[in-house]
């Protein structure tokens, strides 16, 4: 056996990663439940490519003007035929040939799409007729990351991805080691307790290096989410985020006795920010009253500080008070828990 | 009991001695409780190097928790406890080195294997054997890389054991390391036990088998309510119930129905029993619910005469039965109850 092998450090450590590793659940809950919620959020709010819309007109003369805009698909139809399929939403807008004034415009105003291509419609048939503009004009188009939904969201999920992971894999372990009597048995060995402590540690830290690639590879491959800020400051969020939810679960878990006390325990106190945290929408929502509760979360300041970094290029320097709510959230919950730890 | 506890506290000399004598395990009027349940209730205990002690005694008579008071988990709340002529309170870090300890209804994780376990308990011994080692003295070679949650509950056991020899404690603590186990997993248990012994280790073990007891130990206390009712060795502590065997019967006058004989309960025709107590060999009696248990020294000459007794009465036996004398007599005898009544 080489040193490794007898150092007690490492061997908690490994023994942690192995029970992580041969529990299917946990990998499961871990990798792949955050990557199919970006999944389902990115699908249910992409954003659209700018649709063509569908035009009917009554003669080929007006056929002909609405077919030079490419925003438009045109059809020829009779009068009775395209009130029909303007009824049944097949097309949005369909332009009657009228001696009297030129043309007129059937469509829905209240639909947005209709008034598009009422607009597109017209500006078309105004040019064929001889219509000049008054000026020049050129369009530049902008597809802007990062003020889409998902660009919100995933920090959002990757926020409540690491408590998740790290209350569980703490407190769950724990008292499951106390239950079964292991803790005791471990005491009555010459193991040194804060290296029980540490090895969880450890192993969580060394496991979110992978759980936050994964996930925010796949959200940079699939969505294009952007990384406006470093990459090191983010990773530095990260390992804070997770050191205060560990923390946290320490403390759950530090009295309980049975795995159902802490499953309660650890939803009681999770539940409240998975609602005011804002991993969906934006925490700011919530009344003014409650504004100074909700900022002092652990997990409002950790998504705040990860869309700052990402969405906005903000630096570490800039979100002092976020970091700071992280770093009180690790260190009173860790010095708690480490005086009223229940060994065995 | 009080003042020889200050003694040991006050002075090293004592410590020094006692590791000079040879004594592995000192406690003096050691008490605990928990809540107003009296636990361990003023316990002298000596256990000299090398030797097998065991605690024998019903559930809830405070074994374990004198075994976790020695073991350095429970502080107890008054009293000394000394270990290789250490204490816990000074020397928990060496103590927690030398000694091997097997809990009750520890649970290994089940999804490590028995190498994967033992190599994490091994790391946490500066010194010891090596993991192979200690899985051939477990034999558990066969199930090196099963996972523990695939182990029947003797090669748990074994596995637990395994992890208090890791260490190469020169003490070992062993807490009803038998207890739930099929009989054939008890005896390969016990003969791992032997080994242990012949290597010259000091084991300390409680059980509420008595056969346990006397096949593994060379000294026992019998423990009840928390204190030691009786201590020495298996042979002594027999010795005292009087004779080698013992007679049990219960008896119904002849025109009894069968009905009212069984026991117990029915009211029961008793026996003279001066009669009994003239008979050659007969050491002592004591009546029960109706069932009359002799100590006997001679029970080939003894039997004859007692069916004799009987006859003369004009009873007939309901019951009747000899066995040779054993740990549980001694309890029976100093309790008025059966070991595994509890």
């Amino acid at each position: 056996m080489d040193s490794l092998e007898l150092s007690s450090l490492y061997q908690l450590t490994v023994v942690r990663f192995r029970l992580l590793l041969r529990e299917p659940e946990a990998i499961f809950w871990i990798f792949i439940f955050p990557i199919l919620l970006a999944v389902g959020l990115g699908i249910a709010f992409r954003n659209r490519q700018p649709d063509v819309l569908q035009v009917g007109a009554t003669t080929a003369q007006l056929t002909q003007a609405l077919v030079t805009d490419k925003g438009l698909a045109v059809k020829t139809l009779d009068y009775a035929a395209g009130t029909h399929e303007l009824a049944t939403g097949q097309i949005v807008l369909l332009a009657v040939g009228a001696n009297d004034i030129g043309a007129v415009y059937k469509y829905d105003d209240t639909n947005p799409d209709a008034r598009t291509a009422r607009l597109l419609a017209d500006r078309a048939i105004q040019a064929a007729a001889g219509r000049k503009n008054a000026i020049g004009t050129a369009d530049e188009l902008v597809h802007e990351t990062g003020a889409r939904y998902i660009d919100f969201v995933v920090p959002g999920l990757l926020g409540m991805n690491l408590m998740g992971s790290a209350m569980w894999g703490l407190g769950f372990s724990i008292v499951e080691a106390r239950q079964k009597k292991l803790l005791k048995r471990l005491v009555a060995s010459p193991m040194a307790r804060w290296q029980y402590l540490m090895s969880f540690l450890l192993s969580r830290l060394a496991m979110l290096v992978v759980e936050i690639m994964v996930f925010l590879g796949f959200a940079r491959l699939a969505f294009g989410v952007p990384f406006r800020g470093s990459l090191l400051q983010l990773g530095l969020l990260c390992v804070l985020t997770s050191l205060a939810f560990s923390a946290l679960g320490l403390l759950v878990a530090s009295r309980a006795r049975t795995t159902e006390a802490v499953s309660g325990l650890m939803n009681l106190v999770m539940l409240p920010m998975w609602i005011l945290s804002g991993i969906f929408f934006s925490a700011t929502r919530f009344p003014e009253a409650i504004q100074p509760l909700v900022r002092a979360l652990p997990l409002t300041a950790a998504i705040e500080a990860m869309r700052g970094n990402m969405l906005q290029g903000m630096n570490i320097g800039q979100m002092i008070a976020q970091v700071g709510i992280l770093l009180a959230w690790f260190v009173v919950p860790f010095a708690v828990s480490l005086r009223v730890f229940r060994w065995r | 009991m009080a003042e020889k506890g200050r003694v040991a506290v006050e002075s090293a000399r004592p410590l020094t001695e006692a590791a000079e004598t040879g004594t592995s395990l000192l406690l003096r009027g050691v008490k605990k409780a928990f809540a107003d349940v009296k636990a361990v209730d003023g316990l002298d205990l000596e256990v000299a190097r090398g030797e097998c002690f065991g605690l024998l005694g019903p559930n809830g008579a405070g074994k374990t928790t004198t075994i976790e008071i020695c073991e350095g988990l429970t502080a107890p709340d008054a009293g000394t406890v000394e270990l290789l002529g250490l204490n816990w309170r000074t020397g928990a870090g060496e103590l927690r080195q030398r000694i091997g300890v097997q809990l009750q209804e520890t649970q290994f994780p089940d999804k490590l294997t028995v190498e994967e376990t033992l190599r994490l308990f091994r790391s946490f011994f500066k010194h010891g054997i090596s993991v192979d080692e200690s899985i051939e003295t477990a034999q558990l070679e066969e199930k090196r890389t099963s996972r523990v949650g695939g182990l029947s509950g003797g090669q748990k056991q074994r596995l637990a054991m395994a992890c208090a020899l890791v260490g190469d404690p020169e003490l070992l603590f062993l807490d009803e390391p038998t207890t739930g186990l099929d009989p054939q997993a008890r005896r390969h248990l016990w003969d791992l036990v032997d080994k242990l012994k012949q290597a010259g280790r000091t084991i300390i073990l409680t059980t509420h088998y008595m056969e346990e007891a006397e096949r593994l130990c060379d000294r026992v206390a019998i423990m009840d309510h928390g204190r030691v009712i009786a201590l020495g060795t298996p042979q002594q502590l027999i010795a005292t119930v009087g004779g080698e065997d013992i007679v049990e019967f219960a008896v119904g006058s002849s025109n009894d129905s069968p009905a009212s004989e069984s026991r117990p309960g029915a009211p029961r025709a008793e026996v003279d029993e001066a009669m009994l107590r003239a008979i050659p060999g007969v050491q002592s009696l004591d009546v029960e619910e109706g069932l009359h248990r002799l100590s006997v020294s001679e029970l080939h000459t003894a039997v004859p005469r007692i069916f004799a007794v009987l006859r003369e009465q004009g009873l007939h036996l309901s019951e009747f039965r000899t066995h040779s004398a054993s740990l549980e007599d001694v309890f029976v005898r100093l309790t008025g109850r059966k070991l595994r009544d509890g």
